[in-house]
């Protein structure tokens, strides 16, 4: 309440010579670092508490679920890091973001290729096509797509995953990627026509490298959304039969905490190792995640 | 959204034919046919495959009773339609998503917008502070799930789980049961998704705030309005697009909850915290009834359709401007 008072007048009394220093930092209020502190402690403690945890033997958990480890022991790490199924898993999760990241760029730019820069009947069309697909999520379709899936021999591996993923995600790709494609000059284009290029060519050498940025963004967003996958792999891996050594390693996590219950600080280790590569992503490609979402969002 | 222009001479092309060249140009139309259907065509396959045609079969599925696998030869009409909407645990349900959908507006939309209007100044750490609040978000579901599910246990009151005892720390004895109590499941699980999306929201809102142009505060500075004046006469209504698109986007999210929900209660305690979706996949997973489950779906579909367009034709109309349901301005 009392920083009301507090922002206005101090940059109105700060004339000419203090606005000059553009970059000067607002140490005055404390206020805003308080509350923005409490938010953060709320957003990361329980993840930090997941990781400490996981520190703990389970007789110790039990006596103070809130406290620290007493003792600290890496047994849990060990053996969660010593089992051939989590590596397992995390190779299932890799390669099937891996699968889904490329699908998704490789048919998203080419088909946001046409509708950015051909003229064609039926352009408009194809569009709205795809842009209605934001009205039909997984959600709706995940029973008869299993239906599906078993038929064409698509169930209980990871091309039942990929494939899918591509196909939902194609929608969130164009929308993103089409207006990105058109912005990038027609004189651009016409001179690489006029040096004997076809517009194909022109795709590949010149398009394709100008677009990285956009498709880059894309490309996070979905393997993100892969990684993170949970309706899908229930259905395709786990009710399709694949052995947990198939899992992607969400549910492998899921799996682990239903199957040893008791052991709680085992399940935590499992849960903070599992959140591990996600954080590490996050922190090497934050700008594209929060850029992509911006962009997202404006459309 | 741009190519209002680009739309213009293909459309007058296509009216009255230019007599001269006319082969030539249709040879070039033919090479250039082929090269649209060779780049949107893989696209344009899997998509129709695998979003469009399930969605139609899952309105052709709901008429059947099937398990799925057999013939499918049983046609019961609008029978799973009428167990499905007579169904109490169903309006729990449907209860439940509403339940979160406007929570999540009443409560998450205001935090969001004053944190990220306080945040809106120069901060050191401010990229770290940001980054920080944003993790809850980049985490699966089923890590967070599931660390929630450890902090929330509890057996009161013979067992108390980590949550309740660090309460207890600070003078509050008897917390309820977070998550066995089904009166209070509901709220836990908004608590939950709380901690799990604000974060999102508060990014989108300060992306919302770089595009208010500075000039704006020093001119209300320089007319003598205060902080929460400029904020609530200025910042807030230039920041209606973002928040009508936060809220767009939270409440399509809210009707599609699932996954939070199955990981941390499973829909229990007594069905007390099923959503649309659990409700479906309890019927499709655990006991195969394909056909059922299908028309959970399209009432599912049909409640977000009707609430989409809704929403789009009275809220978002100036944001988006067709970019959901038409594709007139492209």
């Amino acid at each position: 309440m009392t920083v009301t008072t507090a922002t206005p007048p101090a940059s109105e009394a700060s004339t000419p010579r203090r606005r000059a220093s553009r970059g000067r930092i607002d140490w005055g209020q404390p206020v805003v670092y308080v509350v923005a502190l409490a938010v953060v402690a709320v957003a990361i403690g329980p993840v930090i508490y997941v990781f400490i945890s996981g520190f703990r033997t389970n007789p110790d958990f039990f006596t103070d679920p809130a406290g620290l480890p007493n003792p600290w022991t890496v047994e849990n790490y060990a053996r969660v890091l010593g089992d051939s199924s989590f590596w397992n898993q995390v190779l299932a999760s890799t390669v099937t973001a891996l699968g889904t990241t490329i699908g998704v760029m490789l048919l998203g730019v080419m088909a946001a290729f046409v509708i950015a820069r051909y003229e064609f009947r039926g352009r408009g069309v194809l569009y709205a096509l795809f842009t209605t697909g934001l009205l039909f999520p997984l959600t709706i379709s995940i029973l008869p797509l299993t239906v599906l899936l078993r038929q064409m021999g698509l169930f209980g591996n990871w091309w039942g995953l990929i494939v899918p993923q591509v196909a939902f995600a194609l929608p969130l790709t164009i929308i993103i990627l089409t207006p990105f494609l058109r912005a990038i000059p027609v004189e651009l284009e016409d001179a690489a026509l006029v040096d004997g290029a076809s517009r194909v060519g022109f795709f590949w050498r010149i398009l394709l490298p100008l677009s990285m940025p956009g498709l880059m963004t894309v490309g996070v967003l979905a393997f993100v959304g892969s990684w993170n996958a949970y309706l899908l792999p229930l259905f395709v891996l786990q009710a399709g039969g694949a052995g947990i050594d198939n899992y992607t390693l969400p549910l492998g996590v899921q799996f682990y905490s239903t199957a040893y219950g008791q052991d709680t600080t085992g399940v935590l280790a499992y849960t903070a190792l599992a959140m591990l590569p996600a954080i590490l992503f996050f922190t090497l490609a934050e700008r594209r995640i929060v850029g992509g979402l911006q962009g997202a969002v404006k459309g | 959204m741009t190519a209002t222009e680009t739309t213009g001479p293909a459309v007058s092309a296509a009216g009255p034919a230019p007599a001269p060249s006319t082969r030539r140009r249709n040879r070039a139309r033919a090479g250039q046919r082929r090269e649209v259907a060779l780049f949107a065509g893989p696209a344009v396959i899997v998509y129709v495959v695998f979003v469009l045609l399930p969605v139609l079969l899952a309105g052709y599925y709901s008429f059947f009773n099937w398990n799925g696998l057999g013939p499918l030869d049983r046609f019961v009409g609008i029978d799973n339609y009428v167990r499905l909407l007579t169904d109490p645990v169903f309006h729990t349900s449907v209860y439940n998503n509403f339940f979160i959908i406007v929570l999540s507006l009443l409560v998450q939309g205001p935090i969001a917008i004053l944190v990220a209007l306080l945040m809106n100044r120069r901060l050191r750490f401010r990229g770290m502070l940001r980054a920080l609040i944003f993790v809850p978000y980049v985490l699966s579901e089923v890590t967070a799930g599931l660390a929630w599910q450890i902090l929330l246990q509890s057996v009161p009151p013979t067992r108390w789980g980590p949550f309740d005892t660090m309460l207890q720390g600070i003078g509050i004895q008897d917390p309820p049961a977070w998550l066995a109590d089904p009166n209070v499941v509901m709220w836990t699980m908004f608590g939950i998704l709380t901690w799990k999306y604000l974060g999102l929201a508060i990014i989108l809102m300060l992306a919302g705030l770089a595009g208010v142009p500075e000039e704006l505060y020093e001119a209300a500075a320089l007319d003598g309005a205060g902080w929460w004046k400029t904020q609530w006469y200025i910042t807030v209504p230039l920041l209606g697009p973002t928040i009508r698109i936060w809220a767009f986007l939270s409440i399509i999210g809210s009707l599609q909850l699932f996954d939070m929900v199955w990981i941390v209660t499973g829909g229990g305690p007594l069905n007390a915290s099923n959503t649309m979706a659990v409700y479906m996949v309890k019927y499709g997973l655990n006991v195969s009834q394909i056909g059922f489950g299908s028309a959970v779906a399209v009432v599912l579909f049909f409640i977000s359709l009707f609430i989409a367009l809704g929403y789009q034709r009275f809220a978002l109309r100036r944001d988006l401007e067709g970019s959901l349901t038409g594709g007139k301005r492209t």
